[in-house]
């Protein structure tokens, strides 16, 4: 597969330096010692993918750098990058006994790093079953997290799985939408690699779009898995949203490691106030620009984002106004653009616009950044696949859907978790597929 | 102010306190044992004085734990490799300069009356306060009929005391190797022989361990290695058994300088309660230098002061009588633990330990309520190990969400994380309490038998005498 979409770019590599640099070996020995080793361990039971942590981590303490990189991607094929962009603050970390001792929890997520950076320097394979010990045949559509979690798991079980991308690359926002200082593209890429090698097929640069489509997959293949993240960015929905300047925030994270944005200038507005807003905001600074604000209509108290990122955004420099909505987007001086916004207040429990509070913000790009929506209406008009508040419809436990040949998992189902959420709901379809596989065949 | 200086120990040497640097590389030379007395200690035992040898390189390896350097040391090091006139020349001017530090010269020599005489006069004329006889050092020099070759047969051990205390103007102590079945017959052996006092443990023959990518046992001296003798931290429990067995027999106590894995002043103040006079040091000593005994000496004067113990005296000795052959202990005494839920961090260690290592009684059932009766009723640790690893867990990404997950109860950990004891299946065994990682949590509480204090002595006497009564 091709990386030649991923630049080598030592501006970016400068700008996006990495948030937190890696463990040294004797550092992660250290820190490994320091782990309690508790029973039935909170961290392991806070992992959406119950990553045996205190097992890897003791076996970084032990030398078994093998065995420890085995233990995580035994239980999350994405580990590498789960290590890097968790919000281990709100998972295993924050659920590490140590904070009860006024301790610093273990840094779980350094320490995971750790084991997969070792991992991947060696060279080896992840082990699977041996090619042919089933004969099941799925498609994942979708190359992000949940497929490719989907896909591995059935590829180490010994069944064939292949990933339909519509994109150049797969890796989903793993690839294209995750801060570089949190994950470089480069470093997804390592890990579809080891997926690829696993035995999973990749079709890239493929749409699925059509009934036709859908139909070709359903003969070929035994059952679909669904992994099609959150579709387009919702819109605004005001004037001038279309306007050059405008940009959303995927967009715009997807255009910077990708090489194709190097460089911002002037003033930045972003919209919303979630943790992909503030990827944004923070890339827009790192890329040149004097001043950048998020615009967020509620206030401090109720934004999506975690703590951390909000901290994170406030030492970038990135400025915030509170209880302010844009209504529409204009064209002011120079060629530059005008945000008009007003401020609204909550009255019980619904938003109005403060009367006479307009007030026009001369700037040179305008990002969107207010949740995303899914793309499932083919799905659910000709399969009858149900889609309900914009999620499709599946069974928690094994992600079916309302047609039994169709799994799902990931965003497209929870509304928009995190990547290990989608490696945990990709991994339950697999194994669900392969029950399913199994009785079919008895 | 609690005076920590020592008076007259086996019966003629003094010091300003009882933290002597023990026969070492520390002690090595004039120079060395006159920056340790500037640093604060008492006294100094010189590396062991004989004909110069050669050493090896390397000569030292460690055993570390759990990512802290040196829990156990050991060297292959053998005596002075300086000749005996230039550490005399050096004796002499240290004592000159530092007439209130105690200065013993470790010895050892050939194997002959002679050769005993001539050193034991050298170098008490050179101003030794005292003599510690070499019998225990385990490796190299035992091969050449010196050292722990002595040490080993009491009758060697005998004779070279005698032959010492035949010159001897100065107190003799014998220092004891730990490399023997049993370390009192070699003690009474030097009581027998007329030694003044003991130092005891020597080092503890060992191999820390292997490299395993060359196979080599560590030190490597290329390619191959030896036994060598093993001290620092992990040996002190060791030590303390063996200074108890010495010093609660009649026939091998004497003044007892207590040596092994002493690194602080808790460490020592143990020695000193099992009856010990002085203590030596060395490896703490090589893993941070001489200022540890800056420390040594306060912690020591505060704990004094906090007891109320005016002079080492006060408190020396005082848990020598609590140790106890076994038969000699309260069957009838019963503790058990007790979990404060205040304090539990929810690690669930103390569950683990007690139901892999210990009998069975600590359960996770705070929810689902205590289940009275046998112990297979209850879950076995695996069972919930896998339930939680099957269950579905998502990430908190609302701060409704997040604020459920990180809601508090009313102890500080989620009740079902918090350990049950069932009291009655209880043994008092002390090791959840062991295991537990917060200080405090997890105490062994008294609970009232009824019954009267019976030792198993008693109890089978007691037998015995029933079963004479029935067969007269």
């Amino acid at each position: 597969m091709s990386t030649a979409a991923i630049p080598h770019d030592e501006q970016l590599r400068a700008r996006f330096g990495e948030l937190k640099p890696a463990l040294t070996a004797q550092a992660a020995v250290i820190e490994a010692d320091r782990c309690l080793n508790c029973f039935d361990a909170p961290c392991t039971a806070a992992c959406p993918t119950h990553i045996d942590v205190p097992g890897f981590i003791k076996r970084i303490a032990s030398g078994n750098l093998r065995g420890s990189a085995l233990r995580i991607l035994n239980a999350n094929i994405l580990g590498a990058s789960c290590a890097r962009v968790c919000p281990v603050d709100v998972l295993c970390e924050g659920a590490c006994v140590l904070h009860r001792q006024n301790r610093k929890p273990i840094q779980i997520a350094l320490l995971q790093r750790h084991a997969m950076d070792a991992f991947w320097v060696s060279g080896e394979a992840v082990p699977v079953a041996a090619p042919g010990t089933s004969d099941l045949r799925v498609a994942c559509i979708g190359g992000g997290p949940a497929s490719l979690a989907c896909a591995a798991e059935l590829c180490r079980q010994g069944a064939r799985a292949t990933v339909i991308e519509r994109r150049e690359l797969p890796g989903g926002l793993n690839t294209y939408g995750v801060a570089e200082y949190k994950l470089r593209a480069a470093d997804s890429m390592h890990e579809v690699e080891m997926i690829r090698r696993l035995g999973v097929e990749f079709r890239c640069g493929v749409d699925v779009d059509s009934a036709a489509a859908l139909e070709a997959l359903e003969a070929e293949f035994d059952f679909v898995f669904l992994g099609l993240g959150l579709g387009a960015m919702q819109r605004l929905n005001i004037p001038g949203e279309d306007a050059e300047g405008v940009m959303n925030a995927l967009e715009l994270i997807a255009a910077y490691k990708t090489g194709h944005l190097r460089e911002l200038h002037g003033t930045v507005m972003v919209v919303g106030a979630g943790n992909t807003a503030i990827d944004a905001a923070n890339a827009a600074r790192r890329l040149g620009a004097d001043t950048v604000y998020m615009l967020y209509r509620r206030s401090e108290g109720e934004m999506s984002a975690f703590d951390f990122e909000y901290e994170h955004a406030k030492q970038e420099g990135v400025q915030f106004l509170w209880r302010r909505q844009p209504v529409a987007v204009g064209r002011g001086e120079h060629g530059r653009l005008l945000l008009e916004t007003v401020q609204v207040r909550e009255v019980d429990g619904k938003l109005e616009v403060v009367p006479d509070s307009q007030s026009a913000i001369a700037c040179d790009l305008v990002v969107p950044a207010i949740g995303q929506s899914p793309l499932t209406q083919i799905l659910q008009e000709l399969r009858g696949v149900e889609v309900r508040h914009g999620k499709i419809v599946a069974d928690r436990a094994t992600g079916q859907t309302g047609n039994p040949r169709y799994y799902s998992g990931g965003d497209c189902i929870n509304g928009g978790r995190e990547v290990v959420d989608a490696v945990a709901g990709g991994k339950r379809a697999a194994l669900a597929m392969l029950k399913a596989a199994e009785v079919t065949h008895a | 102010m609690p005076d920590i200086g020592v008076r007259n120990f086996a019966g003629g040497i003094s010091s300003p306190n009882p933290f002597w640097l023990a026969s070492a590389p520390p002690t090595n030379t004039g120079e060395m044992i006159m920056r340790a007395f500037d640093a604060g200690w008492g006294g100094a035992v010189w590396k062991t004085i004989g004909e110069p040898i050669t050493n090896v390189s390397s000569r030292y390896s460690a055993t570390d734990w759990n990512g802290q350097r040196i829990m156990g040391f050991n060297n292959i090091e053998l005596i002075s490799d300086r000749t005996v006139e230039q550490n005399l020349r050096e004796m002499d001017e240290v004592k000159k300069r530092y007439p209130k530090n105690a200065v013993i010269a470790s010895l050892m020599v050939a194997s002959t009356r002679e050769a005993w005489h001539e050193i034991v006069t050298r170098t008490e004329d050179a101003g030794a306060d005292g003599l510690e006889l070499n019998f225990g050092c385990p490796h190299g020099m035992s091969e050449r009929g010196m050292g722990s070759a002595v040490g080993q047969v009491p009758e060697y051990a005998q004779m070279i005391t005698e032959w010492v205390k035949e010159k001897a103007r100065t107190p003799v102590l014998v220092k004891l190797t730990p490399n023997i079945s049993d370390i009192r017959t070699v003690a009474r052996a030097a009581k027998r022989g007329g030694a003044d006092g003991l130092s005891a443990i020597n080092t503890i023959n060992s191999i820390t361990g292997i490299d395993l990518d060359t196979f080599v046992p560590r030190p490597n001296v290329d390619g191959k290695s030896s036994h060598g003798g093993y001290c620092g931290p992990a040996v002190k429990p060791i030590a303390l058994n063996m200074v108890q067995q010495i010093l609660a027999d009649p026939e091998s106590a004497l003044p007892l300088s207590g040596i092994g894995g002493i690194g602080s002043w808790r460490d020592a103040a143990e020695f000193l309660l099992l009856g010990c006079g002085t203590v030596q040091v060395c490896t703490a000593v090589m893993h941070y230098g001489y200022r540890i005994v800056e420390d040594m000496a306060e912690g020591l004067d505060n704990w004094m002061r906090e007891k109320g113990f005016k002079t080492l005296e006060d408190f020396r000795g005082l848990s020598l009588h609590r140790v106890t052959e076994w038969k000699h202990l309260n069957l009838n005494y019963k503790i058990v633990a007790h979990i404060d839920e205040q304090k539990c961090i929810g690690c669930d260690l103390c569950h683990i330990a007690c139901w892999d290592g210990a009998h069975q009684c600590i359960h996770l059932d705070r929810v689902t309520g205590p289940v009275d009766g046998h112990v297979e009723l209850h879950p076995i640790p695996a069972v919930k190990e896998a339930e939680s690893r099957a269950s579905i867990a998502e990430t908190p990404v609302t701060r409704k969400e997040r604020a459920a997950a990180f809601a508090q109860g009313p102890y500080p950990t989620p009740f079902e994380r918090i350990p049950r004891v069932d009291e009655t299946e209880c043994v008092g065994c002390n090791l959840c309490s062991l295991v537990c990682p917060v200080e405090g949590c997890i105490t062994m509480v008294q609970v009232d038998t009824g019954l009267k204090p019976e030792t198993w002595d008693e109890r089978t006497r007691g037998a015995e005498c029933v079963t004479q009564t029935q067969t007269s």
